[in-house]
């Protein structure tokens, strides 16, 4: 990838960071579940995904829907940054004026449709998927999901079913940060080898770093339509990535923080000193 | 005592308790540690652990299932249904954040259908703590009861002195000739608050936590009707198939009728944000509550004295 390019989206990534600072105070959000696949969904959204923020119900369009639903606030961050919704409209987070809230709504614009309980969007992407074959249109129909709801029996369904109906359209990317709510997935209900599991219900795996925007890249241009399988890439990430004080721990899940301590972690983004972080350290929604 | 000492105590005392969760923690942080392997965490396959809980329940245990209660009810409905409800076993269903306590998670995690659809199921109970002290009280008799039973999990504490629970009762706070409230859950505080706000207007005011809505207390509901000019149901639930429909149904069962004003939510999901946001923009706050009982009060003494 050319180094201005490269350049370019982690700009875009850094901004996109900041807006999930902002939305963890005055009720908080599940920050580390969207700070581990804002490349992802940058990279997305600014090279990938054939959609026009003044064009977005145009049927040619590509599909994204996030299933896991917790990284919602790296989806509008995004959005935002890419002149989908107005960044202003972020303040309006958690205001009974709007629909910025801790789960996606269809009512901000880009919102392909509502998620918060796990396991439902592959199968709803795999009916989108569908019918964009029985049309023999070429949409490509991209879900995102957590790690944790590959626990959920309706995902590996879904997989089953869209394999079946040869739905090469879909592609599954697993945003693999390592963690349920509070626990390591491999301390609860291990998940590895998970490329040999999806392999095994059919799909054509690829395994990536889901930080990198090379590596991201290379893994969307090497989409197989050429067989009949669905697209499966597990992009390794780190939960509540760019934020070293609370990187990759089983208590930053839900976090509402304070201004001061917003402050400190945006300063901290910056590649400044670590935050100082009072706030109680588990919450559970 | 919270919730989880209480259901700690429970399992140590009693070897036939498990406690079991679809990875949901929040009740349950230090039970693993305290109860060992009678803990079992299924991650997030709500489905499983029911059917899980039904096989454990079969070789004679009680499980005390975790989920938020969208999730528990909604997810897992079929396999409570089928497994649980057909083979009516003790399986005790604990739903985390029902109705309005979900507040910013938006409509997929509003359990506001939950006492229509578990009350469906054939010989499954359903109850409703009024607040932290209330739940505690009722929660010994659930647990050791043979039926299978759903709770909506309200630990909020509250600031009310409530009277032990009997099973199949509820609590009467106070009995009036205008206007009676029936409420349920989390609502309960709001209620009281609003009685207050009512009786400063020259009401005369009754107040009844229900507790149980299955099996539901039917004397309070006919000498309710009996008594007072206005019953008003007061429900974070859809308008069909919780406490308004309860009341419907008990006063046909027995040849009644009343005039009900039912406060719920009526055809639509909440809008999410923090809680007191929620209240006052569903129109939940006391101050709320009481301003449309009294415009429905005197809409009902004008068609009345017409």
């Amino acid at each position: 990838m050319r180094k201005d390019k490269l350049d370019a989206l982690q700009s875009v990534a850094l901004n996109v960071r900041g807006h999930i600072i902002n939305m963890s105070v005055g009720g908080g959000c599940f920050i580390g579940a969207s700070l581990s696949c804002v490349e992802l969904l940058v990279y997305l959204y600014a090279e990938f995904l054939n959609v026009d923020s003044t064009q977005l119900q145009s049927p040619g369009r590509d599909y994204l829907f996030l299933s896991k639903g917790h990284d919602v606030p790296a989806l509008y961050g995004t959005l935002a940054e890419l002149g989908f919704i107005d960044a202003g409209r972020l303040n309006n987070h958690l205001l009974t004026s709007d629909s910025i809230y801790w789960h996606p709504n269809r009512a901000v614009a880009g919102v392909e449709f509502h998620s918060g309980s796990l396991g439902h969007l592959p199968a709803v992407a795999a009916g989108v998927a569908f019918d964009c074959k029985l049309k023999n249109e070429n949409n490509n129909v991209i879900v995102i999901t957590g790690d944790g709801e590959l626990n959920e029996g309706s995902v590996w369904e879904a997989v089953l079913v869209a394999n079946a109906y040869k739905l090469n359209n879909l592609t599954i990317i697993v945003d693999r940060n390592q963690f349920q709510a509070n626990i390591r997935t491999e301390e609860l209900i291990p998940l590895e080898p998970l490329a040999d599991k999806f392999e095994a219900f059919g799909c054509n795996v690829q395994r990536i770093n889901g930080h990198d925007f090379a590596e991201i890249e290379r893994a969307l241009k090497n989409l197989s339509l050429g067989n009949s399988k669905v697209n499966v890439i597990i992009a390794d990430t780190v939960r509540g990535k760019g934020l070293p004080s609370i990187e990759a721990r089983a208590d930053r899940w839900f976090c509402s923080f304070t201004q001061q301590e917003a402050d400190g972690l945006l300063n901290e983004l910056h590649g400044n000193e670590k935050a100082l972080i009072e706030s109680e350290t588990l919450i559970v929604r | 005592m919270g919730y989880e000492e209480l259901l700690i105590k429970t399992a140590l005392g009693d070897e036939r308790f498990v406690v079991m969760t679809a990875e949901n923690r929040a009740l349950v942080r230090n039970t693993a540690g305290a109860i060992g392997n009678r803990f079992i965490d299924t991650g997030i396959t709500e489905q499983t652990m029911i059917g899980m809980a039904a096989g454990m329940a079969l070789r004679g245990r009680i499980p005390i299932v975790h989920a938020l209660a969208p999730f528990l009810t909604m997810r897992a409905y079929e396999f409570i249904r089928t497994d649980v409800g057909i083979a009516n076993l003790p399986v005790k269903l604990s739903g985390y954040i029902p109705g309005f306590l979900s507040d910013g998670n938006g409509p997929t995690h509003q359990a506001i259908e939950d006492v229509s659809i578990m009350r469906g199921i054939p010989g499954m109970e359903v109850f409703c703590p009024a607040d932290e002290d209330d739940l505690l009280n009722m929660l010994p008799a659930i647990w050791h009861s043979p039926a299978p039973s759903y709770v909506r999990i309200n630990h909020k504490k509250g600031n009310y002195a409530h009277v032990p629970f009997q099973q199949g009762k509820a609590e009467v706070v106070s009995t009036g000739r205008d206007v009676t409230l029936l409420v349920y859950g989390f609502l309960f505080e709001n209620a009281f608050k609003a009685k207050a706000i009512l009786e400063e207007k020259g009401l005369s005011v009754g107040l009844v936590n229900m507790r149980s809505l299955k099996p539901v207390d039917e004397d309070i509901i006919i000498s309710t009707a009996l008594k007072t000019e206005l019953i008003v149901t007061i429900e974070d639930h859809l308008q069909t198939g919780g406490l308004y429909s309860v009341v419907a149904e008990v006063l046909l069962n027995n040849r009644l009728t009343a005039s009900v004003f039912p406060l719920a939510l009526n055809e639509k999901w909440f809008k999410p944000a923090l809680l007191q946001n929620v209240l006052e923009f569903e129109g939940f706050t006391p101050e709320k509550i009481a301003g449309k009982v009294i415009a429905e009060f005197h809409h009902h003494k004008k068609i009345a004295n017409a």
